[in-house]
């Protein structure tokens, strides 16, 4: 790691030359000096000392702008007339409203110094506070989203979701059977105060899985003794219902402070331009709390929340067999319409999850602390299916309670011009897949235990540059105890390699104990060159691992609510990735573009391809196969964002991925299509802070797809014939207009009401999307009105 | 893994109690359906079709008797019920007792190739609201010579009331499917 880093520092030039300096220190309201705050004058930037100083040369005389700014402060700009060398010194005051880390910002708050991050400001999320994490997620080029009907939705990265993006939940990595397509982040939006996003592996201390990227989520944090809330109302037209969230912050610097949270959504069936979908309804019931004591050398935090969600699953796409699926795709009309109802009946899904933390964190010197971290989870996802007895529709089809206990140990110092960050973390995780529920469940019961070890250093060579790399290595093993039915252990051949798995036998099925061994490197190195302030040049390779998950594994059998045949393999060995990834940052005052280009060379690429039909006494049922192949993704995302007025803004965001089968030569299937996003704005802060928004979304027709499509007999009028099932055709195009605006009236001076309008898919636009499992059954949602009404007090 | 679990209860205090105990009893699989037997009496003859797939929805594929399907006398009416069993369970469970019993939500459909001969469901096996259910029914069989296939489909939560459905049309049935096999068969 070091030998690279002077390596860099050869390869780099220094920009040193005089004209006239600037000096000064930097402090806050208590007149104590803040280190690592941002001081910028002309195109000269640079960060405060251990006392709070600065010094600046080279700036050039005349009228100069100073931009001085520090986390969790309010920043001063102005404008000065520089004929000397000067000095100048500023005191900054708190915000209140600003959200940082949860540790005290001393150290750096980036989660990787040489990646981008994108983050999601808490005005932001509160927008997509009736919605989801996934929907407010999609605010960041290059992220798409996959969806199951309306409701369950999951980020997706650069072309990759699920266990390839671990989203990162207050310090905690949420274990929500996240292997599942259409399991949904568990989590309420409402809970988050910052997202960041990382298009990349480059985060090694939260785990060296992550292919597609990272997520984030941080709570607001304020560091000033005072009490605030904040309510949020949310009515919806589409699906006639809404959300109320509400919380409580006491904040402070040293001492105590707590915070509190609950929030309820009720949504009855959503409504597409021409019918209901049926069962599309959705419930949510959470809560979050936490306590928190600071002092100058320590702090401590406690915290709980439990998330608690019923969602429907529209009942035409509960399929029986291929029949039923060909005639879906091939008559575009769902088989199931019936009247708009706020009732949610089978196939619908009930989660819940816990997680609760302790963490405390010690500051050893200046710059140099160490934090403890333990946090359990508890997830239960139960699945309700159509039954054919229907005394039985109150029983859940599957009941998977997923345990996770994990405790963290991380060490971070400053020396000199290095900072280095180490740690490990220990997870224990047991999954208990009930037998109660009379259908053999996808995923067995298993036990997991993890270990990992990390190191990270950056390096400094001056305020503008910086060289970052890390090595993580992760041991993992996993026990599962399954039975398998003879037949499927024969036909999947696993006598050769696995009949050492075989404990006994039950009837026709095999009771085994397959248990996997995985010892993974992963590491990163990266740069970061800021030229400037006008541009910022960032370059990261990343070499991730991930073990093959559970349902990879172990699925088998039919998944009742896709009316799929998934076949898992125990053969199937750890994906690694290699991903190049590089941001270019470029601002004209008025006009600023980043573009993002990546490339992802993953070896052992999982995926889900569709193989044909197996014949059961209900029919034929598709079945798709886990598969390994080698695959290259290569992409780019392009950010601009232009200041037209002082009143009127425009942004893009483009996203493009193009997924290749290297081993078939072919495309790989369900990356997302090419996207362009459209926004203007009008803001006129004298009118109530008026925002305006309209916002264009063009996704193109996805045209790079592999064709997996089969054959198969179905009788048409009262005769066998042979069709082809197109499950490979991507829906066309289609171009959405949404609308937002909102104005915001303070009652007094702690007190203000934010209210805002919204239509989203305002043209009503009837249309289907790639990413969504259930585009063989219905159309996406139509035109939703919605309002919201914010209080903060 | 027993030593893994003490190394994780030494390193992780277990604050919480969770259900580690799995249980390593098998699923007992409810409301599988392994056979389905249809039996045709007419002309002196008794005929028995039947698919059955003793592993669920594994991968081997319903075993059809008789093999090469069954031979009807051409002109002859038969007489036809279906049955529905659960081979898994011993005795086999019968499952045509419960489609009859929940017969407001179950229907039979009979898909047969025309020249083979036709379907017509038998009016006294008819749900609480006088609709048919379709366990029994008569099949006249059609001219000498002809082949083809007979579709049995058993459906759940359907729409009886949709066109066509009270006479045996599945096109407009919808709901789910609990049972479809398809049989060969021949009039001679």
């Amino acid at each position: 790691m070091r030998f690279l880093s002077i390596l860099f520092f050869f390869l780099v030039g220094f920009l040193g030359y005089a004209q006239v300096a600037i000096t000064g220190i930097i402090s806050d309201e208590n007149g104590l000096p803040l280190r690592d705050a941002h001081v910028h004058i002309a195109n000269k930037t640079t960060s405060t000392d251990v006392n709070g100083s600065y010094v600046l040369s080279g700036i050039p005389k005349g009228k100069q702008k100073l931009y001085i700014s520090f986390i969790g402060y309010h920043a001063i700009a102005e404008t000065i007339e520089i004929s000397t060398d000067l000095t100048i010194n500023r005191q900054l005051k708190l915000d209140v409203t600003k959200l940082d880390d949860i540790t005290i910002q001393q150290l750096s708050n980036s989660k990787s110094e040489s990646s981008n991050e994108q983050v999601l400001k808490s005005a932001t999320i509160e927008k997509f506070s009736n919605q989801t994490l996934g929907e407010a997620l999609k605010e960041v080029s290059g992220v798409s989203i996959l969806k199951t009907g309306s409701t369950i939705v999951k980020p997706v990265i650069n072309g990759l979701h699920s266990s390839r993006v671990p989203i990162i939940n207050n310090n905690v990595r949420l274990e929500d059977q996240q292997w599942g397509t259409e399991h949904a982040p568990n989590f309420d939006i409402n809970a988050a105060g910052k997202i960041t996003v990382i298009k990349g592996a480059s985060a090694l201390q939260y785990g060296g899985d992550a292919i597609g990227g990272i997520v984030f989520i941080e709570p607001e944090v304020i560091k000033k003794d005072t009490l605030v809330g904040k309510t949020i109302l949310n009515l919806a037209s589409n699906g006639m219902g809404g959300s109320l969230s509400s919380s409580l912050q006491k904040g402070n610097r040293y001492g105590w402070s707590w915070n509190a949270l609950g929030t309820f959504k009720y949504l009855g069936d959503r409504e597409t331009p021409d019918y209901v979908l049926s069962n599309s309804g959705n419930r949510e019931q959470n809560f979050s709390g936490g306590i928190r004591f600071a002092k100058e050398k320590y702090n401590f935090n406690a915290m709980y929340s439990f998330y608690n969600a019923q969602i429907g699953i529209i009942k035409a796409s509960h399929i029986g067999n291929v029949n039923d699926l060909y005639n879906s795709i091939n008559n575009q009309q769902p088989s199931v319409i019936e009247p708009f109802s706020y009732s949610i009946d089978a196939p619908k899904q009930e989660v819940q999850h816990h997680l609760a933390k302790i963490n405390f964190q010690r500051w050893l010197s200046e710059n140099t602390s160490i934090d403890l971290q333990y946090a359990f989870q508890f997830n239960n996802r139960l699945e309700f299916d159509v039954r054919r007895s229907s005394a039985n529709n109150d029983k859940a089809a599957l009941d998977l309670q997923l345990a996770t206990h994990t405790f963290l140990a991380d060490y971070k110092t400053v020396i000199g011009n290095w900072r280095l960050k180490s740690g490990l973390n220990l997870g224990y995780q047991n999954n208990f897949a009930n037998p109660e529920t009379g259908v053999r469940p996808l995923i067995p019961s298993y036990e997991k235990l993890d270990a990992g070890l990390y190191g990270i250093a950056v390096y400094k060579f001056d305020n503008a540059t910086s060289l970052e790399s890390g090595i993580r290595y992760d041991f993992s093993t996993i026990e599962a105890t399954k039975y398998y039915l003879k037949s499927r252990w024969t036909e999947r051949g696993y006598d050769a390699n696995f009949s050492h798995f075989i404990l006994g036998e039950e009837g026709n099925q095999w009771l085994t104990k397959p248990t996997f061994n995985y010892h993974n490197i992963t590491a990163n190195i990266g740069f970061r060159k800021q030229f400037h302030h006008e541009m910022e040049w960032l370059v990261n390779a990343s070499l991730a691992s991930r073990n093959p998950n559970p349902s990879e594994l172990f699925s088998d059998g039919l998944h009742h609510s896709t009316g799929q045949v998934e076949l898992g393999d125990l053969r199937l060995e750890k994906e690694q990735a290699y991903k190049l990834n590089a941001t270019f940052k470029k601002d004209w005052k008025s006009f600023q573009v980043q573009l993002n280009p990546f490339i992802n060379r993953i070896s052992n690429f999982i995926y889900l391809q569709p193989i044909g039909f197996e014949t059961t006494i209900r029919g034929a049922f598709p079945v798709w196969e886990f598969k390994q192949t080698e695959a290259l993704l290569t992409g780019f995302d392009i950010n601009t964002k232009w200041k037209i007025t002082n009143h009127f803004s425009h942004e893009l965001g483009m996203a493009y991925v193009n997924g290749q089968n290297l081993s078939s030569d072919d495309y790989l299937i369900d990356m997302p299509p090419f996207v362009i996003n459209n926004k203007i704005q009008y803001k006129n802060e004298s009118w109530f802070n008026f925002v305006s928004e309209l916002k264009s979304e063009l996704v193109f027709r996805q045209n790079q797809f592999p064709n997996y499509n089969f054959e198969t007999n179905i009788v048409v009028n009262n005769e066998l014939t042979p069709v082809l099932v197109d499950i490979s055709s991507p829906p066309k195009g289609y171009h959405l207009l949404h609308f937002y605006s909102e104005m915001t009236f303070k009652i007094n001076k702690k007190n203000s009401l934010t209210t805002s309008f919204s239509v989203q898919n305002i043209m009503d636009t009837t249309y289907r999307d790639y990413l969504n499992r259930q585009r063989f059954f219905v159309d996406e949602m139509g035109r939703n009105i919605q309002i919201q009404l914010k209080f903060n007090y | 893994m027993k030593n893994l679990k003490l190394i994780a209860l030494l390193v992780i205090p277990a604050l919480f109690s969770t259900s580690c105990s799995n249980d390593d009893a098998p699923v007992n699989e409810e409301e599988v359906i392994t056979t389905v037997r249809v039996t045709l009496v007419g002309g002196g003859q008794t005929i028995i079709l039947e698919s059955k797939d003793l592993d669920g929805d594994g991968p081997n594929d319903p075993v059809l008797t008789p093999i090469g399907g069954g031979a009807l006398v051409a002109g002859t009416t038969y007489t036809g019920s279906t049955e529905f069993l659960n081979e898994l369970e011993d005795p086999a469970e019968d499952i045509t007792v419960e489609v009859q019993e929940e017969g407001a939500e179950h229907q039979v459909f009979y898909q047969l190739t025309p020249s083979l001969g036709t379907v017509t469901y038998n009016a006294t096996n008819v749900d609480i609201n006088g609709k048919p259910i379709g366990l029994s029914f008569t099949l006249v069989a059609g001219t000498s010579g002809s082949t083809g296939n007979l579709t049995v489909t058993l459906r759940h939560e359907l729409d009886k009331s949709a066109a066509g459905v009270a006479s045996g049309v599945i096109t407009n049935a919808g709901g789910s499917t609990d049972a479809e096999v398809t049989f060969s068969l021949a009039v001679n």
